[in-house]
């Protein structure tokens, strides 16, 4: 039993990133329906621009809000520069782009930094939990700063004017247009925000599973596979499907004979198909009704 | 937003139409580069040789893709996992059971559409992005089942298998490496004219249908649910003949050269030749093959953001691919007829 709950608590604690993963992507998703390859690149590089600051001598939450800055403003800045003129091209032609943005990052990522694994430090501690050896305080901390950022996300969203302008560009750009919304610059911000949201998930994650240019590959597979569970047109959704996958993918690795670690990844994207192939929007997308 | 309002944001569709005929080159055009294909391997060099021969097999393989995208209007990012399969079928075939390299061929293609098939089933029921996400999820999977232990006596494990490269038959005085670039030509020519064929056939008009409309098709009586399979089942058959061809030309398989990144390259290929245009999937299978190289040689380092540069590019400056230049060499050539 006791590693029952120790197997579940760990599959929250790294849930709690791939929420964020998965928010970071159907925030991008929703403000332009295409799925974002390079998300976890960019919050790679993020992570190496707070580790570099700290190499500098700043300390941790500087570095934390003036990285958070930073992903911000970048992701602005490659909405506006590079996929503002993609905007009317086919799928196909966005995800090509999205690909480029990914080797570009990565290859400049090992340039500047090189691909050998850093130390990436916690700012809480990585003592046992109040005493119990159930969890560790950082993965306390990872549960807690997703909490925080959903609460935030939350409020924003329902109750500031900008929300609203946000959500209303998201869902029915045309009329948002009439009433006064500059729809374009609602969509740089959502790019703004998901960086800055990807960026927060690379710093979570950076202490557990060492700094170097390649380490959101599976935490972005995860991250989408959590996205989709949920359903892409629901932010709640993929916040409850990322803790669904780190939970699954933990249980899966300690019962399932044969499974173990290697085989983890596999069981994960297995499950998300066999949802998928049972409720094809997700389990709290909306279905879309298409007319001829 | 309702269900009503997001018919709205449907409005950008996955694929353009192409029409019929542009989808070929023509006659004259085609027998010119059959014609160059054919004399151009006896000047060269042996690596040279080697090079085409990739080039041919990734065309292939890109061209599976091509029919399945440009053909049904289904997104793949998995065709690494078919093209892994086709590998493995003739490298365990010819290593176990010493069957001749040639007859590996039709039985990867057989076993790779069954394999497209069964996948296609459940994928019925996912479209656009999420298809693209099942079958990224094919692709990762594919490296990881390969290495596991009850399969390790067949497919060797981490270590993968080695393959003998087959000599000219008939006593052909030819370096094992031109006999091998002749075969694949031949196989190329063969899958490239009934790829042709069947996308000018009734069930290519099917595929287009689907692609256009799905539920129109449907309503004039296209078998939606069989035809979406049967392209799956082509797509992957056609990509297992390109792997059983690369391992036999590379001599050698093993998990980790059929990763996902095999599969972004395929899809990469593509859109850079121009999806649904057929013979631009040789020319992004050139693209996939040279780029990296050419990217490597500018700078070390930076292989990867030159590669990602080179590919903005591409998309910005011809969105349509390799399609468009050709469109583009077609109407200044008939200018320069005209004066």
């Amino acid at each position: 039993m006791e590693l029952f709950t120790n197997q579940v608590l760990a599959g929250i604690a790294t849930g709690a990133i791939y929420a964020c993963m998965a928010l970071a992507v159907v925030m991008i998703y929703q403000a332009i329906d295409h799925l974002n390859f390079a998300q976890g690149e960019m919050a790679m590089f993020s992570t190496f621009i707070s580790w570099q600051l700290m190499q500098w001598g700043v300390s941790y939450w500087a570095a934390f809000v003036i990285t958070l800055a930073f992903s911000f403003v970048a992701g602005i800045a490659i909405e506006r520069i590079l996929f503002k003129p993609l905007a009317k091209a086919p799928v196909l032609t966005n995800v090509a782009g999205f690909i480029a943005l990914f080797a570009i990052i990565n290859s400049s990522a090992g340039l500047i930094w090189d691909f050998t694994i850093k130390q990436y430090p916690t700012p809480f501690g990585s003592s046992p939990f109040l005493g119990s050896q159930l969890i560790s305080t950082h993965q306390a901390g990872m549960i807690g700063v997703t909490i925080a950022l959903l609460l935030a996300l939350y409020f924003f969203f329902q109750y500031t004017r900008i929300g609203l302008a946000m959500r209303a560009a998201a869902s029915v750009p045309e009329s948002a247009r009439l009433v006064g919304i500059n729809t374009s610059w609602m969509i740089a911000l959502g790019w703004g925000m998901a960086t800055a949201i990807g960026s927060i998930a690379g710093m979570l994650i950076a202490p557990v599973v060492f700094l170097e240019p390649n380490m959101m590959g599976g935490v972005l597979i995860y991250g989408f596979a959590a996205a989709v569970l949920g359903g892409l047109s629901s932010p709640f959704g993929a916040v409850v499907g990322g803790f669904l996958v780190g939970v699954f993918e933990n249980l899966a690795g300690t019962y399932i004979p044969g499974v173990g670690n290697e085989l983890k990844l596999p069981i994960a994207l297995a499950l998300i198909i066999s949802v998928l192939v049972v409720k094809p929007a997700g389990l709290f997308g909306r279905h879309i009704v298409k007319r001829v | 937003m309702s269900a009503a309002e997001e018919v709205v944001a449907e409005g950008h569709e996955a694929v353009e139409a192409v029409p019929k005929r542009a989808m070929t080159l023509g006659t004259g055009t085609s027998l010119v580069v059959l014609a160059a294909l054919l004399l151009v391997p006896m000047f060269v060099k042996n690596f040279i040789i080697f090079q085409m021969t990739m080039l041919l097999i990734y065309g292939l393989a890109v061209l599976a893709l091509n029919i399945l995208t440009g053909g049904s209007g289904q997104f793949s990012l998995g065709q690494s996992a078919f093209y892994a399969v086709g590998a493995y079928t003739s490298a365990v075939l010819m290593e176990y059971f010493n069957v001749n390299y040639a007859l590996t061929i039709p039985v990867s293609a057989v076993i790779c559409f069954g394999f497209g098939y069964l996948f296609g089933k459940p994928a019925l029921r996912l479209s656009g992005i999420y298809l693209a996400l099942a079958t990224f999820a094919l692709a990762t999977a594919m490296p990881q089942l390969l290495k596991l232990n009850f399969l390790e006596h067949w497919t060797g494990g981490v270590q993968g298998l080695v393959v003998t490269k087959p000599d000219a038959p008939f006593g052909l005085p030819m370096s094992q490496d031109m006999w091998l670039y002749y075969f694949t030509l031949a196989v190329t020519v063969a899958i490239y004219i009934f790829s042709v064929n069947l996308l000018r056939s009734r069930s290519g008009r099917a595929f287009m249908a689907i692609r256009d409309n799905e539920i129109a098709a449907s309503s004039m009586g296209v078998n939606v649910a069989l035809y979406k399979t049967l392209a799956f089942g082509v797509s992957a058959g056609i990509t297992g003949v390109a792997g059983s061809l690369g391992a036999i030309a590379v001599q050698f398989v093993a998990p980790d050269s059929y990763t996902i990144t095999l599969a972004i390259s395929l899809f990469l290929g593509m859109v850079v030749g121009g999806v649904g245009w057929l013979p631009g999937s040789f020319v992004g299978a050139a693209f996939i093959i040279f780029v990296p190289n050419m990217a490597e040689s500018i700078s070390k380092g930076l292989s990867g953001a030159v590669f990602g540069v080179l590919l903005f590019l591409v998309i910005y400056l011809v969105p349509h691919g390799s399609r468009q230049i050709a469109i583009l060499g077609q109407q200044l050539a008939g200018k320069l007829r005209r004066n």
